[in-house]
């Protein structure tokens, strides 16, 4: 049989760019370019690994995002994903993380799935939490924060560097799996798969159709409330010098001044 | 007084540090009663009880160490149920965010990831984060549920405030999902002896610019003299000059040091988004207009090679 693969992918503002709060506290989406998270792209490539690695596979990506998420699911198909699956709906705006992962719940197990990857984390949110809290919600093992991974015969394994020690892991399939940005280099997509993406199906799905009600999701729906963003506040500028010989001094001097030393 | 739960971070009964800045954070909002679990929880009660634990509940079981994350995830909930808490506190390690997430979604409450300051409010615990790679401030709040609040390593000073700490053994069901994933092997990460990175109170960086593994000792040598902790940049760490686990950055570790000393390092957003809340920010760097220098308190534009020796020298000899 298959092996059915659901990547979650995430649409956000290039970190590069100077990203801002909305006037109601969420995410200015007008202010910068969007993107697939880039940590996301290494779920993608090791989804197309394991599917060139099973026998049969199909890797569906998936976003829950506002309409120009289309583009994260299309940078996705074009390294190779067969199919995408796009949640957008008004009543999303403002989601945190417990409605995001509804959202996503629901919308792996629309699909169908043997094997749901995602990235570490998003880079705009950052949270780091919300493959552990899928894993909640569809009753499967968490298989996170590995920096190799591997699937065969119904089982995933995999290693997790955590704070005191490299740990490797097993789990029977269905799982969720995160991997981290030491999982492998993501490929580039080719002109071909360019090409070929822009023919690949992407499926449109509403709140209703996943058979959830506005008022679990959106700003209103949120468990979590911004109360206040402010800008930090710009460091002063601080002292520069050019070494001519004396550079190591002068910074142990400031580093007595500062009582550092 | 309403009691507020602090999950504990130790090894081996050994209480890391941002345990005890939790406990600190945890005194604005209640009464801290501590969580440890795994082995050597009960040897956690004495630190744990200097700083601020009126109750320190413990469970040991082979599941703790045998699985992953799920089983604490459980006696996280039965020691919420049991006490019921105003809130609950979980350092920001990578395994902490994913317990304190489980739990939230669980008990029905609304979760806040990496606060770096806790406060109380009229409507209960407002967090602060740093967000966007430390470009804004915001402050939030759970709106519903016990808020469940992962906090920062060097968010709070670590207090004295001596309290009963009295041991109780806490009663744990592990659930179906507790043995979903197994924990194989493990090779405990090999100590360098210095600091922790996320808790050195210094931490000394090189980037590309110390250009081979075989030049590190240059960084090395200065963290010695100052007692920190290294770190570096992706660039070092994917060239393969050093461990991954001492990367500093959006992908790596993200630090608060009092002061941060960046050498042969530009400052890109992602290194940054791991460094910019440091309360000194000092560089070495021989191009002018490196990026990193709009964060500093004080630079020296020049060749590492000549600069970062002269300051290690100039650090013992004034140590003596
Ligand atoms: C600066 C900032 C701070 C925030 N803080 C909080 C907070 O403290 N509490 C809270 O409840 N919410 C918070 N949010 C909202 C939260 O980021 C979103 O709800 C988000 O969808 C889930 O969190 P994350 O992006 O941090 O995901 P992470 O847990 O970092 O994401 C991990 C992986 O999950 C998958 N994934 C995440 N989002 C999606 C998506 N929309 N579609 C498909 N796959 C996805 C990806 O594979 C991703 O790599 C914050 C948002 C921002 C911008
Ligand atoms: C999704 C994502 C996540 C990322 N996560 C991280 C992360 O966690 N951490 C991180 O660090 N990066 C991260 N990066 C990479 C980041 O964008 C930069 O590429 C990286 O930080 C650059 O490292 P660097 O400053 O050492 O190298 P460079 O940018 O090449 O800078 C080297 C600097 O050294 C100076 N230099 C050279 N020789 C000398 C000398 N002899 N003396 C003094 N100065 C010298 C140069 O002037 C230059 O400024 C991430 C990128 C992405 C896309």
């Amino acid at each position: 049989m298959s092996l059915r693969i659901v990547v979650c992918v995430k649409y956000v503002p290039d970190a590069t760019g100077d990203r801002h709060f909305a006037e109601d506290l969420t995410t200015d989406r007008d202010a910068v370019d969007g993107l697939l998270s880039e940590l996301d792209e290494y779920a993608v490539e090791q989804a197309l690994q394991i599917a060139d690695a099973a026998d049969d596979a199909e890797i569906t990506v998936l976003t829950v995002g506002p309409e120009d998420a289309k583009d994260a699911l299309r940078k996705a198909l074009s390294m190779g994903a067969d199919k995408g699956v796009h949640v957008e709906d008004d009543d999303l705006h403002g989601t945190d993380v417990v409605g995001t992962s509804l959202v996503l719940a629901k919308a792996v197990e629309h699909v169908g799935y043997d094997l749901v990857l995602c990235g570490m984390a998003s880079t705009d949110g950052t949270m780091g939490v919300l493959p552990a809290i899928l894993a909640e919600r569809l009753g499967v093992p968490q298989v996170t924060l590995l920096s190799e991974v591997a699937v065969a015969d119904g089982t995933v394994t995999g290693r997790r560097d955590g704070d005191a020690a490299s740990e490797q892991l097993q789990a029977q399939l269905p799982a969720v799996v995160s991997v981290t940005d030491q999982s492998g280099e993501a490929r580039y997509p080719s002109f071909k798969g360019i090409m070929a993406a822009k023919k690949k199906p992407v499926e449109s799905l509403d709140l209703s159709d996943l058979g959830i009600d506005a008022d679990e999701v959106g700003l209103g729906g949120a468990w979590t409330k911004v109360e206040d963003a402010a800008k930090r506040p710009e460091r002063t500028a601080g002292t520069i010098v050019k070494d001519e010989g004396e550079g190591g001094k002068q910074l142990a001097e400031f580093l007595v001044s500062q009582k550092f030393i | 007084m309403a009691e507020v739960l602090v999950y504990v971070d130790h090894v081996d009964g050994a209480v890391r540090k941002p345990t005890l800045e939790l406990l600190t954070l945890a005194r604005r909002v209640g009464e801290p009663v501590a969580v440890a679990l795994g082995n050597g929880a009960a040897d956690t009660a004495a630190t744990l009880a200097e700083h601020g634990a009126v109750k320190v509940l413990t469970a040991d079981a082979p599941e703790f160490a045998e699985y992953l994350v799920v089983p604490k995830v459980d006696a996280l909930q039965a020691a919420y149920e049991a006490v019921s808490p105003a809130a609950v506190l979980v350092p920001s390690s990578a395994e902490g965010k994913e317990i304190a997430a489980r739990l939230a979604v669980r008990i029905g409450s609304g979760i806040i990831t990496d606060a770096v300051d806790i406060e109380a409010g009229a409507d209960g615990p407002v967090a602060t984060q740093s967000v966007f790679a430390a470009a804004f401030t915001t402050k939030s709040r759970v709106s519903k549920g016990t808020p469940v609040i992962t906090v920062k390593p060097n968010s709070a000073p670590v207090e004295a405030a001596p309290a009963a700490g009295a041991v109780e053994a806490l009663s744990v069901t592990f659930g179906d999902a507790a043995k979903g994933t197994k924990i194989v092997s493990r090779t405990p990460r090999e100590s360098s002896g210095r600091p922790e990175l996320t808790e050195a109170a210094i931490v000394v960086s090189g980037g590309r610019g110390v250009n081979g593994a075989e030049n590190f000792h240059v960084i090395e040598e200065l963290a010695d003299s100052l007692g920190a902790a290294v770190g570096a940049s992706r660039a070092a760490v994917d060239a393969g000059w050093y461990p991954h686990s001492n990367q500093v950055g959006q992908t790596g570790k993200s630090v608060s040091p009092q002061l941060y000393v960046a050498n042969g390092i530009s400052g890109a957003i992602q290194h940054r988004a791991g460094m910019q809340t440091s309360k000194t920010i000092v560089a070495v760097n021989k191009d002018p207009e490196a990026p990193i220098f709009d964060l500093v308190d004080y630079g020296v534009v020049g060749d590492l090679f000549q600069v970062v020796p002269q300051l290690t020298e100039e650090v013992k000899a004034r140590k003596g």
